[in-house]
């Protein structure tokens, strides 16, 4: 048995965006254990509950994350309009779907790009990037904001989509996939990119039942499990919607959902610019929140959970948010363990971390 | 512009902030923005950076981090606090866990607004501190004091312009 050494990695890391602290124990260069330390960004959100108005809350609670800030502001109002009893009309859920869709190929392709930059092909993140401006334009064009939308409002959407930029949304999806062939096309057969995902990182099925892994990283150790799938928000059950697995469990697997997810993603804009009915896109709101909800939505990271509960005033009593990332932090620890020390960035990188979600 | 002749080298931290600015501080790497042209490169390691970008308003458990990235940096150097949360808490002022701008924590250059700053808000904030950093150079080599210039915001290149 070799010497075991401490290594720290994070909070400031090249490669991570966003602060995360890893000890990380080895012997001769192989990792032994990981231990994760967090609260870096912990800003303390849900109490904000207490002093913002629950009609207000919806820009906070956006803010938990600026990559997933849709499906954030789309979850809370949900959790709201379930203790409120609000039916939203159904040509606002399909604006929502379009759009949390639409987050989630711009995730996806971040994510792409990120990994790319994790195993050191540096031409392959920035070509990822640039085809996600294409997709960030659009959700300019339709909500005005880049990252951070505020289109979500307890009760429906702000704003609406007319056809012809519907058409032009999906046109221009449409003429993206070619490019992002041509670059997952890298990622899936390229042999030094091969070299570095196939096998690392394995996480067994049972493994990722018994650790409550969500998302991508557990449907690519081969589970069926989908938010999307229970028909709770948005219109997914008219869209013929099948969640896309992998059986490996390995960093290629993960790499391979999330890019089938990225097709998959565009395949489901199209048809619910399709099915999307005329109508209003919200209902007036009145009275305050009594009673309690929760609901449970598909982030690109995976599920994420959302309670309200109102006691008659116009501030919630209490709300609360759990997070893909946290979901999937005990995985990642696993993975880590017998890793070359070498791997350790991508392999903190599969699970698509999101710091700021996780400690909000 | 004349004063970008050399290439200003950026680190940029995430302080508490909720990712929206970080990853506008990323795409201005890449092809859309592309600041590389200008020979701006983001770097991991703090002793070779003369600009920091920290976005987020800065919390209790990295407040140590903030400082420590700081203190490593050579002089001259500049800070660009990116977002309006940088500036002074933004959203998050009302926060318990939030000490309210990273000008609470280190001394800041320039200001860039917006939640999330754009990345041409984010370009034009650094091209500033570029500025900055030149008069803090020149003060360096007349043997003067390093002067601390007043922070000015940067412009705001969101909606109000259009």
């Amino acid at each position: 048995m070799g010497k075991r050494t401490i290594i720290p990695f994070g909070p400031q890391h090249p490669v991570l965006p966003e602060p995360i602290h890893l000890d990380l124990v080895i012997e001769d260069e192989t990792v032994v254990e990981a231990i994760p330390s967090i609260g870096f960004i912990h800003r303390g959100l849900e109490k904000l509950v207490e002093k913002k108005e629950y009609t207000e809350m919806v820009y906070v609670i956006e803010r938990i994350c600026g990559i997933c800030s849709f499906g954030h502001g789309w979850g809370y109002c949900a959790a709201v309009e379930g203790a409120m009893d609000v039916k939203v009309p159904e040509r606002a859920e399909y604006l929502r779907t379009i759009w949390h869709e639409m987050s989630r190929i711009h995730s996806h392709l971040l994510w792409l790009g990120l990994l790319a930059d994790g195993f050191g092909f540096e031409s392959l993140f920035m070509h990822c990037w640039r085809v996600r401006e294409t997709v960030l334009d659009l959700l300019e064009k339709t909500t005005g904001g880049r990252v951070i939308f505020s289109v979500c409002k307890v009760g429906g959407v702000r704003k609406d989509i007319d056809n012809e930029t519907m058409k032009e949304i999906v046109d221009t999806l449409n003429g993206l996939k070619k490019e992002i062939k041509e670059l997952t096309d890298v990622f899936l057969a390229d042999r030094s990119v091969k070299n570095r995902l196939c096998g690392v990182g394995v996480l067994s099925k049972e493994e990722a039942m018994e650790l409550g892994t969500v998302g991508p990283m557990a449907r690519a150790s081969g589970l069926r499990q989908d938010m999307r799938l229970t028909g709770d928000h948005g219109v997914y059950d008219q869209l013929d919607f099948e969640p896309v697995t992998a059986e490996e469990g390995d960093s290629y697997a993960r790499c391979k959902v999330r890019i089938g997810e990225v097709f998959q993603s565009i395949e489901l804009i199209e048809k619910a610019a399709v099915k999307i009915p005329d109508g209003p896109i919200s209902v007036e709101v009145k009275g305050n929140v009594e009673g309690e909800c929760v609901t449970r939505l598909e982030q690109p990271r995976g599920e994420a959970y959302y309670y309200a509960k109102g006691a008659g005033t116009k501030f919630l009593e209490r709300m609360r948010v759990r997070t893909p990332t946290n979901q999937n932090i005990p995985a990642l620890v696993k993975t880590l363990q017998g890793c070359d020390l070498a791997d350790v960035p991508m392999l903190v990188l599969t699970i698509d971390p999101c710091i700021s979600c996780t400690e909000r | 512009m004349s004063y970008v002749t050399k290439s200003p080298w950026v680190i940029h931290y995430d302080g508490s902030s909720c990712n929206g600015c970080d990853i506008e501080v990323l795409a201005c790497l890449t092809p859309m923005y592309d600041v590389e042209r200008f020979g701006i490169i983001n770097t991991g390691n703090p002793k070779h950076a003369d600009v920091f970008l920290v976005t987020g308003s800065v919390n209790e458990q990295n407040k140590a981090v903030v400082k420590q990235i700081y203190e490593q940096m050579p002089d001259p150097k500049v800070v660009v606090a990116v977002g309006i949360c940088a500036n002074n808490g933004g959203i998050f002022k009302e926060c318990y866990n939030i000490l309210g701008g990273v000008d609470t924590v280190i001394p800041v250059d320039v200001y860039v607004p917006g939640c999330a700053a754009r990345p041409e808000a984010i370009i034009d904030g650094v091209v500033k501190g570029l500025g900055v950093l030149q008069e803090k150079r020149n003060a360096m080599a007349s043997g003067t004091a390093a002067a601390i210039p007043e922070p000015e915001p940067a412009a705001n290149t969101e909606k109000e312009e259009a």
